[in-house]
């Protein structure tokens, strides 16, 4: 047997002498540092939530019917009628909530150890424009069902393009190919949803990882160890190879990953109207307007921005500047120093107040905080009002952290602690 | 410092999902239903066939499926449910043309197919309690869960029938109902009517969901072999990483 395998590569080697090199420089011989730790696992998440949804997106091509008379039928078909068919879908749209779960926590980390920042820059742009392309691919991937709030969420969203200054009804009209999201939108988004995006999805991911490989992974004490190499060897002395260190340990990540997936999927597959919400097992109705329409949990944060600034081209714009600043995070932080243990105290305490203000704009963009004015303020408090002030603040804590983040490390305001030469920990 | 970060972020991440499921909370009352206890789903497939079929259609629904999955002979599903004169691998749908029932109720009865999926169980459970005498509805009942509805209280003569007490009418407002009260006795008792409710309801999450019999069984297994699988990953983990030093 394993001469069959010697001989099988021998035979692919002397045909194609190039591949090997490539299979060594980004597996057996990538040095990768080896003091990862639990922050390091949600870029191989990401990677296996992204296989899983197009497995499981393509067996559900085979069964969905695009059309605004026949995707709602062909969806509950696929959940009573096909075999393992709920399976297939669940897997499907859990997978899409826990691709933004990972990606969110995957770019936290990289806050956290500052690996946006130089030789890294490239690295952190195309891991924003998967980003940007993961979102596009949701927010369609979401209208394919053909629910009250495909319908309705499509509707919001489509028609902030309307903001766009001359031509912007005409560019709502383009994009959905009718005066209302219909037939002709549902089977555009779903050209876009299942080829277009996902092509474009998988090119950046390939760019992402090439990127990172030239310059090597970041660590969580910030430490290039390229720059301490076994004089003998030329291997950075802090470096593991890739595989089969990180292969046998991202497995581990996984197996513990896909345990709790499956746990969703099987026990709570709708968490709670989180994942799968209520309003969209009604199917489409341009008549009827679901109760409250807000967008999948993943992007209340940024619909939070927009529901809180009363003047639509002014919340739209601050909407998108709140990712264009993502973007540009890396010029924004002047800091030397990479990971959040040997930052100022002023850094860890603002990322600390970024994070709380992400999660409390996408309770405004749920509504949650519209519930829960009225249990702290009492039943006679003006919802609207409240909330609005809060979303300001928010707002303002939103943006307040890049300009804080560059007037702090760029005129010199941050005491770091001395950065360690070496990795600490790591290994047994 | 960073256990901490995670800490909060968990502990935020918790706040953040807990309201989930207070939000459907909103005066209804908990349904107890368990989607697994056969007997309650037959049970409430009865009553359901009874009471609401005749107005309400269940199209994504089978006769075929519902007797496989409530271990029902198709004879005894045909000879018991279908009024319709329906074969066993039909839809099950009402007859009611619906441009009439448009015109008797004022709205065409909506299919109940997802409505448990919709709406969920606690809605559905609290509503079908919540029907009172109104005189001034055009069928003469209203509902406390769902004001205005077009709905006649057709378990009545299980229920017996409701009477709403007001609450003194605040300046400006409509007098809001503070609680119903029994007026007439039907033929179950109050925790026997309940349980017809919970069984009716129990079918409808049924129909809402039919993998959720097999989804739940399955469940258990897969998520063994999962955790399994990691244990050994996490040993083979140990062996390799024994040469990091």
């Amino acid at each position: 047997m394993a001469n069959v395998f010697t001989s099988i590569g021998n035979w692919v080697n002397e045909r194609a002498p190039g591949m090997m090199p490539v299979y060594r420089k980004h597996m057996t011989e990538y040095y990768a540092p080896k003091n990862f730790n639990f922050w390091y696992y949600f870029g191989v998440l990401a990677m296996v939530v992204l296989v899983n949804q197009i497995l499981t997106g393509i067996f559900l091509t085979m069964f969905y019917k695009p059309g605004a008379a026949t995707a709602f039928d062909s969806v509950e078909y696929i959940m009573r009628d096909v075999d393992w068919g709920w399976l297939i879908r669940y897997m499907h749209s859990t997978g899409a909530s826990m691709f933004f779960i990972v990606v969110y926590l995957h770019m936290f980390r990289g806050l956290m150890y500052g690996s946006y920042k130089k030789p890294r820059e490239l690295v952190w742009l195309l891991g924003m424009f998967i980003f940007l392309a993961l979102m596009a691919e949701a927010f369609m991937g979401y209208v394919l069902p053909w629910g009250n709030m495909s319908f309705w969420g499509a509707k919001v969203i489509i028609s902030l393009f309307g903001a766009v200054p001359l031509i912007g009804d005409t560019l709502v009209q383009w994009i959905m190919g009718d005066y209302n999201p219909a037939d002709a939108t549902l089977n555009r988004f779903f050209a876009l949803h299942v080829i277009a995006l996902p092509l474009v999805l998988l090119l950046l991911v390939v760019l992402h990882i090439f990127a990172l490989h030239e310059v090597g992974s970041n660590n969580p004490d910030g430490v290039e160890i390229k720059k301490k190499k076994d004089p003998a060897t030329g291997k950075p002395l802090d470096g593991i190879p890739f595989h089969p260190y990180y292969t046998v340990h991202d497995i581990v990540g996984v197996g513990f990953f896909l345990t709790i997936c499956a746990f969703i999927i099987f026990y709570q597959p709708t968490v709670g109207g989180w994942f799968l919400e209520n309003d969209n097992f009604i199917p489409a109705n341009p008549l009827v307007t679901p109760p409250e329409i807000k967008p999948v949990w993943y992007f209340t944060p940024f619909y939070g921005i927009l529901r809180v600034i009363p003047d639509k081209g002014l919340g739209i714009s601050a909407m998108f500047a709140s990712i264009v600043l993502l973007f540009l995070l890396p010029w924004v932080d002047r800091g030397a120093v990479k990971s959040i243990r040997y930052r100022g105290l002023g850094y860890k305490v603002a990322l600390g107040i970024f994070a709380l203000t992400f999660l409390l704009l996408g309770s405004i963009g749920a509504g949650l905080t519209a519930e829960w004015i009225p249990k702290i303020f009492g039943a006679s408090a003006d919802v609207t009002s409240i909330e609005m002030h809060f979303g300001w603040l928010l707002v303002l804590m939103y943006f307040g952290y890049f300009i804080f983040l560059f007037g702090y490390t760029a005129f010199g305001y941050e005491k770091t602690k001395p950065v360690p030469e070496r990795v600490t920990g790591g290994g047994h | 410092m960073m256990r901490k970060i995670v800490l909060a972020l968990a502990f935020s991440a918790v706040a953040f999902v807990a309201p989930a499921s207070a939000e459907e909370g909103g005066g209804l009352l908990p349904a107890g239903t368990k989607v697994g206890n056969i007997a309650s789903l037959q049970r409430g497939a009865r009553l359901y066939f009874n009471y609401c079929s005749g107005c309400h259609s269940i199209k994504y629904q089978s006769y075929s499926r519902l007797a496989d999955d409530l271990k029902l002979a198709p004879g005894e599903v045909l000879s018991n449910f279908a009024f319709t004169g329906a074969k066993i691998g039909d839809q099950i749908v009402s007859n009611m043309p619906a441009d009439h029932a448009q015109e008797w109720f004022g709205k065409a009865p909506p299919d109940l197919s997802l409505e448990a999926r919709a709406k969920g169980p606690d809605w559905i459970y609290t509503y079908l309690k919540s029907f009172y005498l109104d005189p001034s509805r055009p069928v003469g009942w209203n509902n406390t869960v769902f004001p205005g509805a077009s709905m006649p209280n057709v378990l009545w003569e299980l229920q017996g029938t409701q009477v709403a007490h007001y609450a003194p009418a605040k300046p400006g407002e409509e007098p809001a109902v503070e609680k119903l009260e029994l007026s007439s006795k039907g033929k179950l008792s109050g925790e026997e009517f309940d349980a017809a409710a919970r069984d009716i309801t129990a079918f409808l999450q049924y129909v809402g969901e039919p993998a959720a019999l097999k989804r739940e069984a399955v469940g258990v297994w897969a998520i063994l072999y999962l955790a399994f699988f990691t244990f050994l990953a996490w040993l083979l983990n140990n062996e390799y990483w024994k040469d990091v030093h």
